[in-house]
C-alpha cells in the first residue's frame, strides 16, 4: 500500500435516529471514519449494529440526522437531483437481496442501458452500446446474448448479482458499497462473485466498502476493518491488527463465532 | 404481462363476469343499431302498456283471413274474459243470492254461466254489498254477453255519400289473420312506461348512458386517488401531511351526503349526465388514495427503488416505472370497483330526484325514479321497474366478481 494514500470518503460525528421521544432508536451514533482512495474496507457487525442504515447514508439513501460526510475531501452535497445524479456517479451499490433489487417490469437490457446513459452515453451508436453491454457481461462470465430480452427474475440469484457487478463494471464508480453481496447466494457462486468483485477493483481502481457480518470473510477479502457495535465503531485497524490482535470483547465474540472450518485455515497462521 | 392476463383469464370467477359485462356493452352497441327507434319517443297514449305484441287492429281486419279450426278456441276465448278473481266473485255472489254453494263449480265454465244467466238480475240487492261492488257486477255481467254465442261479428263502414253505415266484412270466431301480413306490429317486449315509452329500447339507452356515467366518474376518481396516493406515499414529509388532511377531510364525510348537496347546489337545469359523473368522480377518490399511499409506502425502500435512484432516475421516472407496474394490478381492481360504486350512486341519487335532468337522456336511476313517482310498483307494473333493478343488479355483479376474480389472481392467499 503506497505511503501517500489520500482519503476518498470520510465523516464525522454521522448519526442517524429513527422515531422520537421513548421510540427513539438510535441506528449509527455518532460514527467517525476515513476510507482511502483504492482500499477495500470491511464493516463488520452483527444483525441490527447499524450497517445498512449506515451504508445507506453514505449512498445518500437516507438523510443523516446529525453529522456530515466528505466526499473527496469536500462536503458532500446532494440537495438536488442534479447533484445527487452527479454524486451517485461516484458511488454505486450492490445490495444484499438479489431478488428484490431488480425491478421485475423491466427487462436486463433496459438495466444495463440505464448504466450507459449515466455515463453520458446516450448519443453512442446502437452498435457500440451493445459492444458496452457484451464486455461488462463477459466480464462477470455471462453471456449477453443469453441474457437480452429476459427479466431478471428468469436468472438465478448468482447471475442476478453477477449482473450487479457488470452494471457497476459499466458505471465505473470511484466508490463501490456492498452490503452483504453474498449471503443470499449459495457458497459455491459466493467464491466467484468475490473475485470478480476484486477483480473489478484491480481493473477500475476503485474503493470497496464491504459490509458483512461475517469476520471470517472479511478478513479473507480487506485491507481494513471497522467494527461496528450498536451503531458505533468500536475498533478499527488494518485486517490483520483487528482480527489477530483483538482489543474488544466484541471483537473477540465476532472472531469466535465463526464457524470450525473458517476458524482452522483462518487463525491457524498465527 | 402477458402471462398476467392468461392468468387472469384462467380465473373462473372473472371470466363470468367479464362476459356478462361484455355482453352487455355489445346488447347497448348492437341494439340501437338494430332497433333505430328513438329512444325517449311517447308512443302510447295512456301509460303502463303491459309486454307484448301489438297488433294493429284496423290493418288485420283488412288483412287476408284464414279460417282454422281449433278445439279450444272458445275455451281459450272465455278464459281469457274470465278471470279466476271474476268466476270467485260470482260465486260469492251466487251464494249470497241463495244458491248452495256446493253447486256452484267454478272451474267448470259452462255450468257457472248457466247458473250466473239464470239467477243474475242487477236490481237484486244483496245485503251488505256497496255502490262499487254493484257497478263491478253489472260491469262484469256487461261484459259476459255474448261470450258463449257463436255469432259472426259484423264490421260497418260510413258510407262518405250517403253517411249511412254500410257492411264492409264479416268476422268468424274461426276467423285468423297472420301477424307477417298484418303491415304495422309493434314488439314491445317490456311494454311501456310512465310516459308512454319503449321501455325495452329506453332500458338499452339508460344502460349506456349509465355505463358511460360509470366509466367517467370511475376514472376521474381512480386518477385522482392515484394521483394523490402516489405524490403523498412516495414524496412523503409535508406533502403527505397535506394530502392526508384532504383526504381524511373527504374520509368523514359521507359521500352520498357530499353528492345530494353537490348536486343540489349545481341545480335541475346545469345538471347533465356528465356533470353527474364529474361530481361522483370528485367525491369518491378517497378510499383509492388512502389504499395507493399505503401500498406505495411500502414500496418506496425497496432495494429496487434504491437501485432506480442510483441509476439517476428523476422521481417522475421512479414513479412510473417502479412504483406504478407494482400497483397497476390494485389499480385496475380499485377502478372496476369505482366504476361500479359510480353507476350505483347515480341510480341513488336519480331515485332521490338529484339526477341528471330528465328531458334529454335517460339513466337506469332516472327510469326508477320515473317508476316509483308513477306508482309503478303499487300498481303492479313490474315491467317499469324490474328489469331495471336487474340491469343494475347485473352490471355491479359482474364488476364485482371480475373484481373477487382478479383479488384472487393476485393476492395468491385467497385462492380456494
Amino acid at each position: 500500500m503506497p505511503a501517500e494514500r489520500k482519503v476518498c470518503l470520510s465523516g464525522s460525528g454521522l448519526t442517524k435516529v429513527f422515531g422520537f421521544g421513548r421510540r427513539k432508536t438510535v441506528a449509527v451514533d455518532h460514527v467517525d471514519f476515513s476510507f482511502y482512495e483504492g482500499e477495500l474496507v470491511s464493516i463488520v457487525g452483527e444483525s441490527g449494529s447499524g450497517k445498512t442504515t449506515f451504508a445507506k447514508m453514505l449512498l445518500g439513501l437516507l438523510k443523516p440526522t446529525e453529522g456530515e460526510i466528505y466526499f473527496q475531501g469536500k462536503k458532500r452535497d446532494i440537495s438536488t437531483q442534479k447533484k445527487r445524479k452527479e454524486y451517485w456517479k461516484n458511488i454505486q451499490a450492490i445490495f444484499q437481496d438479489p431478488y428484490s433489487s431488480y425491478n421485475i417490469f423491466r427487462k436486463i437490457d433496459t438495466v444495463l442501458l440505464d448504466c450507459i446513459h449515466m455515463r453520458g452515453g446516450r448519443g453512442l451508436p446502437r452498435a457500440k452500446k451493445l459492444e458496452m453491454m457484451e464486455e461488462a457481461c463477459s466480464f462477470v462470465n455471462l453471456k449477453f446474448e443469453e441474457l437480452t430480452n429476459k427479466y431478471p427474475f428468469e436468472l438465478s440469484g448468482g447471475q442476478m448479482q453477477r449482473l450487479m457487478i457488470a452494471r457497476v463494471f459499466l458505471l465505473k464508480p470511484k466508490i463501490l458499497l456492498a452490503d452483504e453481496p453474498t449471503s443470499m447466494i449459495d457458497a459455491c457462486s459466493r467464491a466467484t462473485i468475490l473475485d470478480e468483485l476484486m477483480q473489478l477493483r484491480d481493473e477500475i481502481g476503485m474503493t470497496i466498502i464491504f459490509i458483512t457480518h461475517d469476520i471470517g470473510l472479511a478478513y479473507y477479502v480487506s485491507d481494513t476493518v471497522y467494527i461496528m457495535e450498536r451503531g458505533r465503531f468500536v475498533e478499527h485497524g488494518s485486517a490483520d491488527e483487528v482480527i489477530l490482535r483483538p482489543k474488544g470483547a466484541y471483537t473477540r465474540r465476532l472472531i469466535s463465532d465463526v464457524p470450525k472450518i473458517y476458524e482452522e485455515w483462518d487463525l491457524s497462521t498465527v | 404481462m402477458r402471462h398476467t392476463i392468461q392468468q387472469v383469464f384462467r380465473s373462473g370467477k372473472f371470466v363470468v363476469g367479464f362476459f356478462i359485462l361484455v355482453a352487455m356493452l355489445l346488447i347497448v352497441i348492437v341494439y340501437p343499431l338494430i332497433v333505430t327507434y328513438p329512444p325517449l319517443q311517447i308512443i302510447s297514449q295512456g301509460t303502463f302498456f303491459p309486454p307484448g305484441i301489438y297488433v294493429n287492429v284496423y290493418d288485420s281486419i283488412g288483412s287476408t283471413r284464414y279460417t282454422l279450426n281449433l278445439e279450444n278456441a272458445a275455451a281459450n276465448r272465455i278464459a281469457s274474459k274470465l278471470s279466476n278473481n271474476d268466476r270467485h266473485a260470482m260465486k260469492d255472489w251466487l251464494v249470497a243470492a241463495g244458491i248452495p254453494e256446493n253447486e256452484i263449480d267454478i272451474n267448470d265454465t259452462e255450468q257457472l254461466l248457466g247458473l250466473w244467466k239464470g239467477n243474475y238480475d242487477p236490481r237484486v240487492n244483496i245485503a251488505g254489498m256497496t255502490n262499487a261492488q254493484r257497478n263491478y257486477y253489472i260491469r262484469l255481467n256487461n261484459s259476459l254477453q255474448g261470450l258463449l254465442s257463436t255469432e259472426a261479428v259484423i264490421i260497418a263502414a260510413r258510407n262518405a255519400d250517403i253517411g249511412a253505415l254500410q257492411e264492409a266484412g264479416v268476422i268468424n270466431p274461426s276467423d285468423y289473420v297472420n301477424v307477417n301480413q298484418v303491415p304495422n306490429v309493434r314488439v314491445l317486449p317490456l311494454g311501456t312506461n310512465s310516459f308512454g315509452r319503449d321501455v325495452l329500447t329506453e332500458l338499452v339507452k339508460a344502460t349506456a348512458v349509465s355505463l358511460q356515467i360509470g366509466f367517467v366518474a370511475g376514472t376521474i376518481a381512480t386518477l385522482i386517488g392515484l394521483t394523490l396516493g402516489l405524490l403523498a406515499g412516495y414524496i412523503g414529509g409535508l406533502v403527505d401531511d397535506i394530502i392526508m388532511f384532504f383526504t381524511n377531510l373527504f374520509t368523514v364525510i359521507p359521500t352520498i351526503v357530499l353528492l345530494i348537496l353537490i348536486s343540489f347546489s349545481i341545480g335541475q337545469e346545469k345538471r347533465g349526465a356528465f356533470t353527474i359523473a364529474v361530481v361522483i368522480g370528485f367525491t369518491s377518490w378517497v378510499w383509492t388514495a388512502r389504499a395507493v399511499r399505503a401500498q406505495v409506502i411500502s414500496l418506496r425502500n425497496r432495494d429496487h427503488v434504491n437501485l432506480s435512484k442510483l441509476s439517476g432516475h428523476s422521481v417522475a421516472h421512479i414513479i412510473l416505472t417502479d412504483i406504478l407496474p407494482y400497483i397497476a394490478s390494485y389499480v385496475v381492481m380499485a377502478l372496476i370497483l369505482q366504476i361500479s360504486t359510480a353507476i350505483l350512486a347515480e341510480a341513488g341519487l336519480s331515485i332521490l330526484g338529484l339526477g341528471p335532468k330528465t328531458t334529454e337522456v335517460p339513466t337506469l336511476g332516472l327510469m326508477l325514479n320515473w317508476a316509483l313517482i308513477y306508482q309503478a310498483p303499487i300498481l303492479g307494473k313490474w315491467w317499469a321497474y324490474l328489469p331495471v333493478i336487474l340491469t343494475i343488479v347485473l352490471v355491479t355483479f359482474s364488476m364485482n366478481l371480475m373484481n373477487t376474480g382478479l383479488d384472487q389472481v393476485f393476492n395468491p392467499t385467497l385462492r380456494e
